[in-house]
């Protein structure tokens, strides 16, 4: 085992990846000499050479349809896209090209491409670099869409996105790149959880909390929180949103029978809908109060001074929790 | 590369303006630039490129007629087209990786199609219309420009692989609007990477006249890019494959990208959906008919006594051969069975995929034993 953060887990994930696979290829703006804006990509090039580790033009598009030709040569192309908010002018590549060649071909061209997306707010950034657009992704069929939470899963689940032969949109927390956790570098890829699996990260009985990417941290300090109520809360980061580990969650569900699902992005026709219909599909006499969805507000992504009051915090997370188990709470008013 | 590049486009002076070998009348003249990239071709060569549109030509109009007659969802016609589309293409070679739009089916044919191919994509069978592994073209591409990216990623494969072969991408005028057209440019530039971008200028993008997209003749924006690039009579079949032959050599030297606009003309609608009385004259379609690309190469066969009516019927019966083929094949298709909407979404197993093709299995099971 080894200490990293999670931003050093990318890389060494990218690099094993690379040795592992000679057709493995980077591609994206500064991720040569200066090793992406965020670093990830730190010393690749000095092992193995601009032919992989390829810095590009600004062209979001001209990145990923040029990823798109090199997978049609039996390339494997990661494509480093600098930021969330700079991924919508490759959205037509992306959702027409990328996700629909491997259907419209019946399988004869694959796309095995990765698009990692440093992701999400709460770092005090500018406009445009703290989004969260996965439901865009996880509405496209062909995609799988990854968002990890950890430095141990950001190493293991980049190197299963970049093997798999799908295309893979893999979200990277920003807010988490420094964050430390142990890494077993050596451990082999074949005997990892599958990449579409997701992962109880607290037991509990009384609710289950239902997240992904940064906020499964907030989750946390909220389960915690919530135990010296007396309120246990079973906590599950889902890692995968296409798709998405519904055995896990209903197993969950049938246990606890209350469930609040949180996420940074907006919540019209976000993830959290999707998950709660799902559940309601699925094990809906299991449920002793209707689920509950704590999001970021249907706005544009505010000015950094303000981006407390739109992102799930604790007491939003708790305040759910109380509501969902009947306690008093911030629309019933009562103090508990 | 070309010297005549002017600064305003304009449409009838245009035609003036680009390299040719042969006249509208057929006339072959000299072409300083041109010529040595066709001196091996000989009487034989130029009726089997006369017998090539003369079958594409009959081609698209089954094509169409398939699509009056409700066999088809749509067809795009490259009547007018055919000495571009063929002249290129036969300068390729079997190892180049095509990358076309939706209206090359002169391309495919010169790789060999099958006669299912022109029409499985049309008909609604396949999202593709052939195996693009088999004929080294990628699948047709409906989003404007998109393929021209794809091109060059190949390419810059090809490179690095180093091996010898050369990735082709073929649009047309309006696509040269588009961000990925102009970023695909770059990209090649930059990584000098072995790509020839064909540019069909058929005059119209659906009803929006070129000079709408371009007020600067379309081969004059490559160099800007660093890329030398050639214009040429795309009516000319001839010179269509000298230039040809001179991009796919520059860049199989290792030179990098080159381009060539081809300038013709779409003589049918857009697309079988289009009325283009609505917005084009009848005298620019009357003009054009005097520049007509298998006429041109006829006239010249026929001048030179290289051309009998004898072989003219009989390349007309092969042209009725393929056409009654390909009319076989689209009557002859038979839809998958409906679990296959869900195959091949992904190569590797999806959970949610997979308990929605249950679901839906599980449904359609209700109807066994119904009549
Ligand atoms: C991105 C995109 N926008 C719009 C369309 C609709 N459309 C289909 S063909 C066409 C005109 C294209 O003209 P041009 O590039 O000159 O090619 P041509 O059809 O003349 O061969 C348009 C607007 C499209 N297919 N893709």
């Amino acid at each position: 085992m080894t200490e990293l953060t999670l931003g050093k887990a990318l890389g060494a994930g990218l690099r094993q990846a690379m040795r592992d696979d000679d057709k493995v290829v980077l591609l994206g703006e500064d991720i040569g000499k200066l090793g992406g804006v965020f670093r990830i990509t730190d010393g690749l090039l000095d092992e193995f050479g601009a032919k992989r580790v390829i810095d590009t033009p600004l062209a979001e598009s001209g990145i990923v349809g040029t990823a798109v030709g090199l997978a049609f040569r039996g390339y494997r192309p990661v494509v480093e896209i600098q930021f969330d908010g700079f991924v919508y002018p490759a959205f037509d590549q992306i959702v027409a090209q990328v996700a629909k060649l491997h259907y419209r071909t019946q399988g004869r061209v694959r796309m095995p491409i990765t698009i990692r997306i440093p992701w999400a707010g709460g770092i005090g950034a500018a406009e445009h670099h703290s989004e969260s657009p996965e439901a865009y992704f996880v509405h496209t069929a062909g995609l799988r869409v990854i968002a990890v939470s950890n430095p141990e899963d950001a190493y293991r689940s980049l190197r299963q996105a970049i093997a798999s032969d799908d295309p893979v949109i893999f979200f990277e927390p920003k807010r988490l790149y420094h964050h430390k956790g142990e890494v077993d570098l050596d451990a082999p890829l074949a005997d990892a959880p599958p990449m579409g699996l997701a992962r109880v990260v607290r037991e509990g009985t009384d609710a289950t909390l239902i997240t992904y990417g940064a906020m499964v941290s907030t989750a946390l300090q909220a389960a915690e929180a919530a135990e010296d109520d007396g309120i246990s809360i079973e906590v599950i980061d889902l890692r995968s949103l296409s798709p998405i580990d519904y055995d896990s969650v209903a197993a969950s569900v049938r246990k606890t029978g209350r469930v609040v699902v949180a996420h940074e992005a907006s919540r019209e026709a976000g993830v959290a809908a999707e998950v709660i219909a799902s559940i309601t599909e699925r094990c809906f006499e299991y449920l002793e109060s209707a689920p509950l969805r704590v999001t970021g507000h249907d706005i544009p992504y505010p000015p950094a001074k303000l981006e407390k009051y739109h992102l799930p915090d604790l007491d939003r997370l708790l305040d759910a929790v109380d509501r969902v188990l009947d306690r008093p709470n911030s629309l019933t008013g009562a103090e508990a | 590369m070309s010297p005549q590049i002017t600064p305003i486009a304009d449409t009838a002076q245009d035609l003036e303006l680009t390299e040719r070998i042969l006249t509208p009348d057929g006339t072959r003249i000299s072409n300083p630039q041109l010529d040595a990239y066709v001196a091996d071709v000989d009487a034989e060569q130029l009726r089997a490129l006369h017998r090539d549109m003369i079958i594409l030509r009959r081609i698209d109009a089954e094509g169409v007629a398939l699509q009056r007659q409700g066999q088809l969802g749509l067809w795009a016609p490259c009547q007018g087209q055919e000495a571009t589309q063929i002249g290129t293409a036969r300068a390729i070679a079997p190892q180049d990786y095509i990358f076309p739009s939706y209206r090359e089916t002169g391309v495919i044919y010169a790789r060999g199609a099958a006669p299912g191919d022109y029409v499985r994509m049309w008909r609604g069978e396949e999202g593709a219309g052939h195996d693009p592994s088999g004929l080294r073209v990628a699948p047709l591409q409906i989003i404007i420009g998109a393929q021209t990216l794809h091109a060059v990623g190949y390419a810059l494969g090809i490179k690095h692989d180093g091996a010898d072969e050369v990735a082709v991408t073929y649009f047309g005028d309006g696509a040269t609007s588009q961000g990925d057209v102009n970023e695909a440019m770059i990209f090649a530039s930059s990584y000098q990477a072995p790509v020839v971008f064909v540019c069909q200028n058929n005059h119209w993008a659906i009803s929006e006249p070129v000079a709408l997209q371009s007020q600067y003749p379309i081969a004059g924006r490559a160099p800007g890019f660093g890329i030398p690039s050639l214009r040429v009579d795309g009516n000319d079949v001839l010179a269509c494959m000298a230039a040809m032959r001179w991009a796919l050599a520059h860049a199989r030297a290792g030179k990098g990208p080159a381009y060539i606009e081809a300038v013709t003309y779409r003589m049918g609608p857009h697309t079988t959906a289009d009325d283009p009385t609505r917005y084009r004259e009848s005298a620019e379609l009357d003009q054009w008919r005097q520049r007509d690309p298998i006429a041109r190469l006829e006239a010249h066969l026929r001048a030179a006594g290289e051309l009998s009516d004898e072989h003219l019927a009989e390349t007309q019966a092969a042209a009725d051969d393929v056409a009654r083929d390909m009319r076989a094949a689209c009557l002859g298709m038979t839809t998958r069975p409906p679990l296959a909407v869900f195959d091949g979404v992904y190569a590797e197993p999806h959970t949610g995929l997979e308990r929605q093709r249950g679901e839906y299995a599980a449904y359609l099971a209700t109807f066994d034993g119904e009549v």
